[in-house]
C-alpha cells in the first residue's frame, strides 16, 4: 500500500451565514453555543470542520438535506469564503491565495460537477466540454481535439453537435463530467451529481464513474444523500449533521461501529454482506483445524458467502502475505446476514 | 404614530360628511369667498405664481447660447453630438428609403438607389423563416406586401430606418446600464428611483428640452425615443442576469473565468432569451413613439398620422395608422420569435459554400438582382404606383356615411355623456377651492399612509399650484378620473367573464394583446372619425386604452385564488354566484387594486396624447410648449403630470395594502 498523502486539508473550518456572522464568530472568545447563533439570527452551516482528503481516494460526504454538504464542498473550493479556519491545498494555504492565483488553481487543478448539471444552454456538447480550455486561452484546434477525445471516453461520441436540451438527464451529466475532466484536475468535486437522475440511470452512471476513476485515479470529494451510493463508491465516508461531521471512516467502520443513532439510522438498512469484510467476523483459528479452502481477510462477505455456505468445514482466512490469521464458517456468515450480535 | 393612524380607520360617516362638504363647496365656494373676501383661498391669485417657468426657459437659453466649457461651448458640443448620430441615421434613411442623392431638392440626382421593395420583403421573410419557419415567413411577407400595396412603402421605410438606428443605440445603452446595475449594487440603488421617474414622466415633458438642445429633426426624435425605450431594456437586463442559475455562476468561477469572461461567456449568453424580451420592448416602445417623435422631426408613418390628424383627414390618418399597426405586428412577431428561437442541432452536411447558408445567399442574390435589374425595369426597384390600392376614399366616405346616417344618434350619445357626466364632474373639480383639495390630500394621505404620504402629496400638488398649472391639472384629473371609472365599469365585468368562462378567455387574451400592441395614437383616429375632437373623444380614447390593465388584473386576480378555497366553498354549498362574490372577488381585491394604479398610469399617459384632439388639460400645456419651443412650460407641465401619477400611485398602493390587511 502506498502511504496516504493529504491532498486537501480542512482545519477548524467554520461557516456562519447571516448578516455580521463572521464578526460574531470572531468576536467570541470561545466558540458560541448554537443557541447564541440562533438568537443572533445566524445559521451555522459548517461548524469546526477538520478533515483530510487523501490523494487518489474517494471521500464521500453524506447527510440529510440541509446538513451542510454543499456548503462544505463550496468551502473547499473557496466558492464561498470560510468564516474562519484553514484550508491547505497541496501544502499551500488556499485562503492566502490571491484572486489571480485562485483563478490559476481553479483552471488547472480543480474540477466540479453540479447537481443540476449547469450546462451552458447556448453551446453544443462540444462547446460545453471545450469551454474550460477556451477560458484558459488554449487554441481552438487543440481544445476541440481534446474535447472529442473526452466525449468519446464518457460515451457520447456522435453527439458532439447536440445542444444540452436535446439530451437526456444522464447524457447531460456525462457532458458535465467530461467538461470537469478536460483540464485534468488534481482534485475533483462532485455535488450530488446523480441525484437528479432516476434509479436505473443512476446505477449506470455510478458504474461509469467507477470505470473512469479506475482509469484516472483522481482525488475525489463526492457528495450524496444516498447511503447506498456512498458505500458503493467511497473509500471513506464523512457523515454530516447540522453542519458538523458526526463520524468519518470506511463504510465498514460506519456499519459495524456507528458513532450515534443518527449514523445508525443511515446504516440500518444496508445489506451488511456488501460492506463487512471477512476480517471483521472471523474467529481465531483452531490449533489443528481442517479447512474447506481459504479466503482473503479483505474480501467482503457477499463475495465468499456462497462458497462458505456450501462447504461443511470452515474456511481459513489469510492476510496479504498468505498467513492464516483466522477462520470463518457458516454460522459467522448467518450472523452477519440476519444482523445477530456475534456470540 | 404612524401605526396608530393606520390601525384606527375613521368611521364611514366622517368620509361621507367630507364628501358632502366638498360637493357644497364646489358650488358655493365662489360666492362664499367673495362675501368673506377670501377669494385667494378659492382661486389661486395669478400674482402669486412663482415664475419658475420663465426662469427655466431663461436658464435653458443661457445654457444653449452662453454656456461654455472653455475650449468649446455647450452648443458646439451638442451640435457635435447630434452630427455624430446623424451619420448612421442618414445612412439608414438612404439605404432604406431615399437612396444616396447628390444635390438637394427636386434637382437631386440619385447616385445609389435604396434597397428595393422586393429585397426588403425577402430579407424579412427570410429572417422570419430563420426564426420560426414558414408560418412566420409568410406573416412577414404579407405585412410588407401590405405596406407596398397600400402605398405606405416610403413612409414605412423611413420609420423602419429610424427604428433600425434607435434599436442598437437603445439596446447598447440599456444593456450597459443594466450590466452596471447588476455589477454594482450602489449604482442599482441610484438607478431605481431614476427609472421610476422616467417611467412616470410623460414623454412630452422631455420632448421640449430635447428639441431645445438638439433642434428639430430625426436625431432629436431618436434621442427622445431612446430615453423612452431605455427603462424597459435596463429592467429586463437586470432581471435576466439575476435569473441566471447560481450553479452556472459557480461553474464559471470553478473553471477560472475572469469577471469579464464570466459576463461575456456565461451570464450574457445564458440570459439571452430574457435580454431579447428587452429588445422586443425597445422595438415596441420605438413604434409607440413614432407619432410623438414626429412632433420633433421624425418623418415616416408617424408624421403622416400626425399631419392628417391635424387636418382631420381621417382617410389618410387611418391608412398610415393601419400601416403602423402592420409594421408593429411584423416586428413584434419577428423579435419574439428570435427571442425564443432554439438553435437547431448543427447538421454536418457538406454542401458547397453558398448553399450551406441558403437564406443569406437568397437575400444577397435578390438584392443584387433587383439592384441591377432596377436600372431597366423600374418595378423591381419601387412598387409601381399603378398597382397600389388607396383606401383613403373609402374611409372618407365611410365617415361621411356615418355622419349622414347616424349623426343624430352619435351626437345624442355625446351630448348625453357631456351633460350627465363630463360637464358636472368638470364643474365640480374646477369649482373646488385649491385650499380644500390640498387639505383633503393631506388628510387622506395622513389617514391612509401616515405623515410621509401627506407631506409628499402636499408638496407635489403644491408645486402644481405654485407654478400656475392648477386649473389644467384639475381638468386632467377630471378626465383621468372619469375615464378610469368607465374603464373599471367596462373592464371589470369583462375580466370576470374572461376568468370564469373558458371559451371567452382566449378571445379576451387576443383582444387585450392586440390593444396593447397598438401604438397609443392609433386609438385616436376612429374616435375622432366618429365624434370629432373634444373632451368626449379624449374620454373614449383614454378609456379604451386604460381598459386593458383593468381586464388583465381582474382576470389574473381571480385566476390566482387558491383552488382549495373554491373547493371548500363548494363543499359548504355555495352557488356559483356566491363563490364569485363571497370568495373569489374579496380575495382578488388587493391584486385588482394594484391594477388600479396601473390603470391610472395608462390613463395619464394616454391623456397627454389626447391633447391633440383639443382638451384643455396639462397635455395641452405641453403641446403648447412644444409649438412655442418653451422649455420651461414643457418641463413644468410634464412634471405636473408625473406628480399626479406619483401621488395617485402611492395612494393606490397604500389602499391596496389596507385591503389586504383588513380583508
Ligand atoms: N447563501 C446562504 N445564505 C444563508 N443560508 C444558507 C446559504 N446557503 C446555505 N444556507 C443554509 O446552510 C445550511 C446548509 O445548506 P447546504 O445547501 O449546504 O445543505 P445541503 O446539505 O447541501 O442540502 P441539500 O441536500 O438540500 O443540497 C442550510 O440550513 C441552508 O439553509
Ligand atoms: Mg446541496
Amino acid at each position: 500500500m502506498k502511504p496516504a498523502v493529504t491532498k486537501l486539508a480542512c482545519r477548524n473550518i467554520w461557516k456562519v451565514f447571516g448578516p455580521g456572522g463572521d464578526r460574531f464568530l470572531r468576536g467570541a472568545a470561545k466558540a458560541p453555543s448554537r443557541d447564541a447563533f440562533t438568537r443572533a439570527g445566524l445559521i451555522v452551516a459548517a461548524e469546526d470542520i477538520s478533515l483530510d482528503v487523501i490523494a487518489g481516494q474517494i471521500l464521500v460526504i453524506m447527510g440529510l438535506s440541509g446538513s451542510g454538504k454543499s456548503t462544505l464542498v463550496r468551502l473547499m473550493s473557496r466558492l464561498i469564503e470560510p468564516s474562519s479556519g484553514e484550508l491547505i491545498f497541496e501544502g499551500k494555504d488556499l485562503r492566502k491565495a490571491s484572486e489571480k492565483e485562485l483563478i490559476e488553481i481553479r483552471r488547472h487543478k480543480m474540477g466540479m460537477v453540479f447537481q443540476s448539471f449547469a450546462l451552458l444552454p447556448h453551446r453544443t456538447v462540444l462547446g460545453n466540454v471545450a469551454f474550460p480550455l477556451e477560458v484558459q486561452g488554449v487554441g481552438k484546434a487543440v481544445h476541440e481535439e481534446k474535447a472529442q477525445e473526452i466525449i468519446r471516453l464518457v460515451g457520447l461520441a456522435g453527439r458532439e453537435n447536440c445542444y444540452p436540451r436535446e439530451l437526456s438527464g444522464g447524457q447531460q451529466q456525462r457532458v458535465g463530467i467530461a467538461r470537469s475532466l478536460i483540464s485534468d484536475p488534481h482534485i475533483w468535486f462532485l455535488d450530488e451529481p446523480f441525484s437528479a437522475l432516476d434509479p436505473i440511470i443512476r446505477r449506470e452512471m455510478q458504474d461509469e464513474f467507477l470505470r473512469l476513476q479506475s482509469e484516472f485515479q483522481k482525488t475525489i470529494v463526492f457528495i450524496t444523500h444516498d447511503f447506498e451510493e456512498a458505500i458503493r463508491l467511497a473509500d471513506r465516508v464523512a457523515i454530516m449533521k447540522d453542519g458538523r461531521i458526526v463520524q468519518i471512516g470506511t463504510p465498514e467502520e460506519l456499519v459495524l461501529a456507528p458513532a450515534d443513532d443518527y449514523v445508525r439510522q443511515f446504516t440500518k438498512h444496508v445489506v451488511r454482506a456488501k460492506v463487512v469484510s471477512v476480517r471483521a467476523i472471523m474467529t481465531a483459528p483452531g490449533p489443528d483445524a481442517a479447512y474447506a479452502g481459504s479466503v482473503k481477510a479483505t474480501d467482503h462477505i457477499e463475495d465468499i458467502a456462497d462458497a462458505v455456505e456450501k462447504a461443511a468445514l470452515p474456511f481459513a482466512v489469510q492476510d496479504e502475505n498468505g498467513r492464516i490469521i483466522g477462520a470463518v464458517g457458516r454460522r459467522n456468515i448467518v450472523d452477519v446476514l440476519i444482523g445477530r450480535e456475534q456470540s | 404614530m404612524q401605526r396608530a393612524a393606520l390601525s384606527k380607520p375613521l368611521p364611514a360617516a366622517f368620509w361621507l360628511a367630507l364628501a358632502a362638504l366638498s360637493l357644497s363647496l364646489a358650488f358655493y365656494a365662489k360666492p362664499l369667498g367673495e362675501a368673506l373676501s377670501l377669494e385667494w383661498l378659492v382661486d389661486y391669485p395669478k400674482l402669486w405664481i412663482v415664475p419658475i417657468q420663465s426662469q427655466i426657459s431663461a436658464a435653458m437659453h443661457w445654457l444653449i447660447d452662453e454656456a461654455s466649457f472653455g475650449l468649446f461651448t455647450l452648443r458646439e458640443a451638442l451640435r457635435f453630438l447630434s452630427g455624430l448620430m446623424e451619420v448612421p441615421m442618414n445612412l439608414a434613411i438612404e439605404g432604406l428609403a431615399t437612396g444616396l442623392l447628390s444635390g438637394t431638392g427636386s434637382r437631386a440626382v440619385e447616385i445609389f438607389p435604396p434597397l428595393s421593395w422586393i429585397a426588403v420583403t425577402v430579407i424579412f421573410a427570410a429572417t422570419g423563416h430563420y426564426a420560426k419557419g414558414w408560418a412566420l415567413a409568410f406573416v412577414q411577407l404579407a405585412c410588407f406586401l401590405y405596406l407596398a400595396l397600400f402605398g405606405q412603402w416610403h413612409s414605412a421605410m423611413l420609420t423602419l430606418a429610424s427604428i433600425a438606428v434607435t434599436l442598437p443605440f437603445g439596446v447598447a445603452v440599456g444593456l450597459a446600464l443594466g450590466i452596471a446595475c447588476h455589477t454594482w449594487s450602489g449604482f442599482d440603488r441610484f438607478m431605481r428611483p431614476v427609472l421610476d421617474l422616467m417611467q412616470t414622466v410623460p414623454v412630452f415633458a422631455y420632448l421640449v428640452p430635447i428639441l431645445f438642445m438638439f433642434g428639430f429633426g430625426p436625431v432629436s426624435a431618436m434621442i427622445a425615443t431612446i430615453i423612452y425605450a431605455l427603462p424597459p431594456m435596463i429592467h429586463n437586463t437586470t432581471l435576466a442576469l439575476k435569473a441566471v442559475p447560481d450553479e452556472l455562476r459557480e461553474f464559471g468561477t470553478m473553471v477560472g473565468c475572469t469577471p469579464s469572461q464570466m459576463m461575456r461567456k456565461i451570464l450574457l449568453p445564458s440570459a439571452l432569451s430574457g435580454l431579447m424580451v428587452g429588445v422586443n420592448q425597445v422595438i415596441m416602445s420605438s413604434l409607440n413613439m413614432v407619432i410623438i417623435a414626429s412632433m420633433i422631426g421624425a418623418g415616416g408613418l408617424g408624421y403622416d398620422v400626425l399631419f392628417s390628424l391635424r387636418r382631420l383627414d381621417i382617410g389618410a390618418g387611418m391608412e398610415a395608422g393601419l400601416a403602423i399597426v402592420v409594421l408593429a405586428i411584423a416586428l413584434d412577431r419577428l423579435s419574439q420569435a428570435l427571442a425564443t428561437r432554439h438553435p437547431p442541432a448543427r447538421k454536418t452536411t457538406s454542401r458547397a459554400f453558398p448553399l450551406n447558408y441558403p437564406r443569406s445567399f437568397l437575400c444577397v442574390a435578390v438584392i443584387a438582382a433587383t439592384w441591377i435589374g432596377g436600372n431597366w425595369i423600374e418595378a423591381l426597384q419601387t412598387f409601381p404606383e399603378g398597382w397600389q390600392i388607396s383606401t383613403r376614399q373609402y374611409w372618407g366616405e365611410l365617415v361621411k356615411a356615418i355622419n349622414l346616417n347616424f349623426y343624430d344618434q352619435l351626437e345624442a350619445v355625446k351630448l348625453f355623456f357631456l351633460a350627465t357626466l363630463l360637464l358636472p364632474v368638470k364643474g365640480f373639480m374646477l369649482g373646488l377651492p385649491w385650499a380644500w383639495v390640498i387639505g383633503l390630500i393631506a388628510l387622506g394621505g395622513y389617514k391612509l399612509g401616515g405623515w410621509r404620504l401627506a407631506l409628499l402629496g402636499t408638496m407635489l400638488f403644491g408645486f402644481i399650484l405654485l407654478t400656475g398649472q392648477w386649473d389644467y391639472a384639475m381638468i386632467s384629473l377630471y378626465l383621468c378620473g372619469v375615464s378610469v371609472l368607465l374603464a373599471i365599469l367596462i373592464g371589470a365585468p369583462l375580466g370576470i367573464l374572461a376568468a370564469e368562462v373558458k371559451g371567452f378567455s382566449r378571445v379576451m387574451r387576443v383582444a387585450v394583446d392586440t390593444l396593447q400592441t397598438l401604438p397609443t395614437f392609433v386609438y385616436l383616429i376612429p374616435v375622432v372619425m366618429l365624434f370629432n375632437s373634444g373632451d368626449f373623444s379624449a374620454l373614449i380614447a383614454v378609456t379604451l386604452y386604460a381598459v386593458v390593465p383593468v381586464i388583465r388584473y381582474t382576470a389574473h386576480g381571480l385566476d390566482q385564488v387558491s383552488p382549495n378555497l373554491i373547493e371548500a366553498g363548494k363543499m359548504i354549498g355555495c352557488s356559483k354566484w356566491q363563490i364569485l362574490t363571497k370568495i373569489k372577488l374579496p380575495l382578488a381585491a388587493p391584486h385588482m387594486m394594484l391594477g388600479l394604479s396601473q390603470t391610472i398610469m395608462f390613463a395619464l399617459s394616454m391623456l397627454v396624447i389626447t391633447a391633440l384632439v383639443g382638451t384643455r388639460d396639462l397635455g395641452q400645456q405641453v403641446y403648447t410648449a412644444l409649438s412655442q419651443a418653451d422649455p420651461g412650460l414643457g418641463l413644468i407641465a410634464g412634471l405636473s403630470v408625473a406628480f399626479i401619477a406619483i401621488v395617485t400611485d402611492r395612494f393606490a398602493a397604500v389602499a391596496a395594502k389596507w385591503l389586504t390587511a383588513g380583508g
